[in-house]
C-alpha cells in the first residue's frame, strides 16, 4: 500500500452518472488487477474505495458511479486538482488460477476492474470472453475499449435495448469457458453462482471503514475463516464463499 | 529540547501517544507501514474469552467529522491472541503493549485477564466495560458504579499488571463510575469509548448499520471527551487516559491540559494509517510552539484558576 498525492489529469462522464477519472502518481504498489484505491475527499471523514480500472507506470484510471454526496463531489473535481489516496489495496484477481478460456462478467459499476484483468489475461495468452451487463443501452460504457483489447465482447441489457435481452447469465449459459472472473451486484452473483460451470473468482463490495484491514468493518465469513473484504479480498474464490 | 515522556501506572512511555483498541489490530500490519516502536504503546484489538465474528455487515457508517462502527468485538479469542497474535507482534514491537479485554460476564473478564497476565509482552490490561456494540455485556458493566466496581475487583484479583478500566460516555454521571473503579482498585481509567449513535439511509428509510446503532467516533466527539476527562481527572487520583477525536498533536496537548496522563488515537488511524506516527513526530514542535518543556508541567492545567 502507498499513501500519496495524485493529480487529476482527466475527469469526465461516460454516461449520465458514470465517470472516468485519470490520476497521475505512484503506481508501483499495484500488484494485481482488481485492487482498489481509497480516496480522501475534502469535507468527508472516510475515504471512498474505488476499484482500479487500468494503470500503467505513471497513471491510474478509475471509473465510478455517482451514488451519493461523496461521489457527487468527486464528479465536480477538475483537472489539476490533487487527491490524498491510498493505492494498491486488496488482493486483486489471481490470473494464475485461470484456464485457457476465461470469461469475465461485469455488471454495471462492476465492469471497470474487468478491464485491466482482461488486458493481463490476453497478455498471458488466454482466450478471453467478456460479458457486460447493464439495465439499458444508455448506461453502456467501455464496450469498444474491451473490443479494442481483442476480447470477444457480449452485452446484455435488462430491457433488451442493446445486445442480449436479459441478464449476464443469459449470455453465460451458452458460452464455453474453463474459468470465470466477476464483479457486480449481489443478485447477479447469486444468478451466476447457480449456473456457473467452472471455478472462478468473485470481487465483492462492502461498506468499509479504513480500506486496509485495521477496523474489521467489512469482514465476512468464508469456508476458510473470517476475511476482511478490504484486505483479504475483495476477490474471493468460488470454493470458499458462503452464500 | 522538549520532554515527551510520561509515566503511565508505573511504566514510562517515550511519548503519550497510544493507538486505541480496534483501530490498530494487533500492530503487526501497521508495522509493514512504519516502525511502530515510535509509539508510546498501543492498545490491541478487544479480546474476549472465545473467538467472535461480531455483528452482521454493514457495520460502518460515515458521519460529518466522524464515523459509526458496529463491529461487535471481532477477535480470534484469547488463546489465539496468545499463540499467534502476540508472537507476530513480538517480531516488530519491543515495548510493553496494552491488552484490551472485553467480556460478557465477570467470569469472562477474569478468565481473559488471567491468561493475558502471564504474557511478558503485556504491560497493562485495559478492561473495556463500555462497548456499545454487544448485547448483554460490554457496556452494561460500564453503566452502573456497582457493576464497574465488580469487574474491577474481579480483574484485580487475577493480575499483578496495572488495570485500566475503559469507561463509557453513554452514562448520566461518568465521574461516579470512575470513582467506583478507583475505589475497587483500578490503577487507571481510560475514556471515552464511542458514543452510541445511528444513521438512517434516506433511500431505504432504514438504519445504515445492520445492528441499527453503533459507536460514534472521530473528530466530532473531541469536545465530549475533553469535558469528561476534565471532570474525571478532577475527581480521581489514578491516571486518566484521554481519547475521543484525537487527530493531531494539538489534540494530545488539549487532552493533557484537561487532565490526561496519556492519550489514545482512534478513528484517525483508519483515515490516515500514518496518523499516530505523524502525531508522535509533530508533538515536540507543537509543545515548543506552546512553550511546553515537559508534558507533566501542563497536565490538568485547565483545572487551575
Amino acid at each position: 500500500m502507498n499513501r500519496g498525492i495524485y493529480e487529476i489529469i482527466e475527469n469526465k462522464p461516460l454516461t449520465k452518472d458514470i465517470y472516468e477519472m485519470k490520476l497521475a502518481g505512484e503506481t508501483s504498489h499495484i500488484t494485481a488487477p482488481g485492487q482498489f484505491i481509497n480516496i480522501l475527499l475534502e469535507g468527508f471523514y472516510l475515504r471512498r474505495p474505488i476499484s482500479i480500472c487500468d494503470y500503467d507506470d505513471k497513471t491510474i484510471t478509475i471509473i465510478y458511479k455517482v451514488v451519493g454526496h461523496g461521489t457527487e463531489a468527486m464528479a465536480r473535481l477538475s483537472k489539476g486538482e490533487k487527491l490524498d489516496i491510498l493505492c494498491g489495496l486488496g488482493n486483486g484477481f489471481d490470473t494464475s488460477k485461470s484456464g485457457k478460456k476465461a470469461v469475465l462478467i461485469g455488471g454495471g459499476v462492476g465492469v471497470p476492474p474487468m478491464y485491466n484483468l482482461c488486458k493481463k489475461l490476453l497478455a498471458e495468452g488466454k482466450e478471453v470472453s467478456v460479458i457486460l451487463g447493464f439495465n439499458t443501452a444508455s448506461e453502456i460504457f467501455y464496450k469498444e475499449e474491451f473490443e479494442a483489447l481483442g476480447a470477444k465482447v457480449y452485452v446484455s441489457t435488462v430491457d433488451g435495448s442493446e445486445g442480449v435481452k436479459g441478464f449476464v447469465t443469459d449470455v453465460l449459459k451458452d458460452l464455453e469457458y474453463d474459468y470465470f472472473f466477476t464483479c457486480g451486484p449481489m443478485p447477479m452473483f447469486r444468478a451466476i453462482e447457480k449456473i456457473a460451470a467452472t471455478s472462478g473468482q468473485y470481487s465483492f463490495e462492502e461498506r468499509m471503514g479504513c480500506g486496509f484491514g485495521a477496523c474489521m468493518g467489512c469482514s465476512c465469513k468464508t469456508k476458510y475463516g473470517y476475511k476482511r473484504i478490504c484486505r483479504d479480498g475483495p476477490v474471493l474464490e468460488r470454493e470458499e464463499i458462503i452464500w | 529540547m522538549v520532554n515527551t515522556k510520561v509515566n503511565l501506572c508505573g511504566i514510562e512511555l517515550d511519548n503519550p501517544v497510544i493507538p486505541a483498541s480496534g483501530t490498530f489490530g494487533f500492530g503487526y500490519e501497521f508495522a509493514e507501514l512504519y516502525d511502530i516502536n515510535c509509539l508510546g504503546t498501543f492498545s490491541f484489538k478487544g479480546t474476549t474469552k472465545d473467538a467472535r465474528f461480531g455483528n452482521p455487515t454493514p457495520r460502518i457508517a460515515e458521519c460529518d467529522s466522524g464515523m459509526i462502527n458496529a463491529v461487535g468485538l471481532q477477535n480470534p479469542g484469547v488463546e489465539t491472541v496468545i499463540s499467534h497474535e502476540l508472537p507476530e507482534l513480538k517480531k516488530c514491537f519491543s515495548k510493553p503493549v496494552m491488552a484490551n479485554v472485553s467480556g460478557f460476564s465477570i467470569e469472562d473478564y477474569a478468565y481473559t485477564c488471567e491468561k493475558l497476565d502471564k504474557e511478558e509482552q503485556v504491560g497493562w490490561l485495559e478492561v473495556n466495560i463500555s462497548c456499545p456494540n454487544v448485547h448483554g455485556g460490554g457496556m452494561s458493566f460500564g453503566t452502573s458504579p456497582e457493576a464497574a466496581a465488580e469487574v474491577t475487583k474481579a480483574v484485580k484479583a487475577v493480575t499483578t499488571k496495572p488495570v485500566i478500566i475503559k469507561l463509557s460516555p453513554n452514562v448520566t454521571d461518568i465521574v461516579s463510575i470512575a470513582k467506583a473503579c478507583e475505589e475497587a482498585g483500578a490503577d487507571g481509567v481510560s475514556l471515552i469509548n464511542t458514543l452510541l449513535g445511528m444513521r438512517i439511509d434516506l433511500k431505504t428509510g432504514k438504519p445504515v448499520i445492520a445492528n441499527k446503532m453503533g459507536g460514534f467516533s472521530g473528530a466530532a466527539i473531541k469536545p465530549v471527551g475533553i469535558r469528561m476527562v476534565y471532570q474525571v481527572s478532577n475527581a480521581v487520583k489514578i491516571p486518566v487516559i484521554g481519547m475521543g477525536g484525537v487527530s493531531n498533536a494539538e489534540d494530545v496537548i488539549e487532552y493533557i491540559m484537561a487532565g490526561a496522563t496519556a492519550v489514545e488515537v482512534g478513528a484517525a488511524n483508519l483515515v490516515n494509517p500514518y496518523a499516530s506516527k505523524e502525531i508522535v513526530e509533530n508533538l515536540p514542535a507543537v509543545m515548543a510552539k506552546y512553550g511546553v518543556k515537559n508534558l507533566i508541567d501542563i497536565k490538568g492545567c485547565a483545572h487551575n484558576g
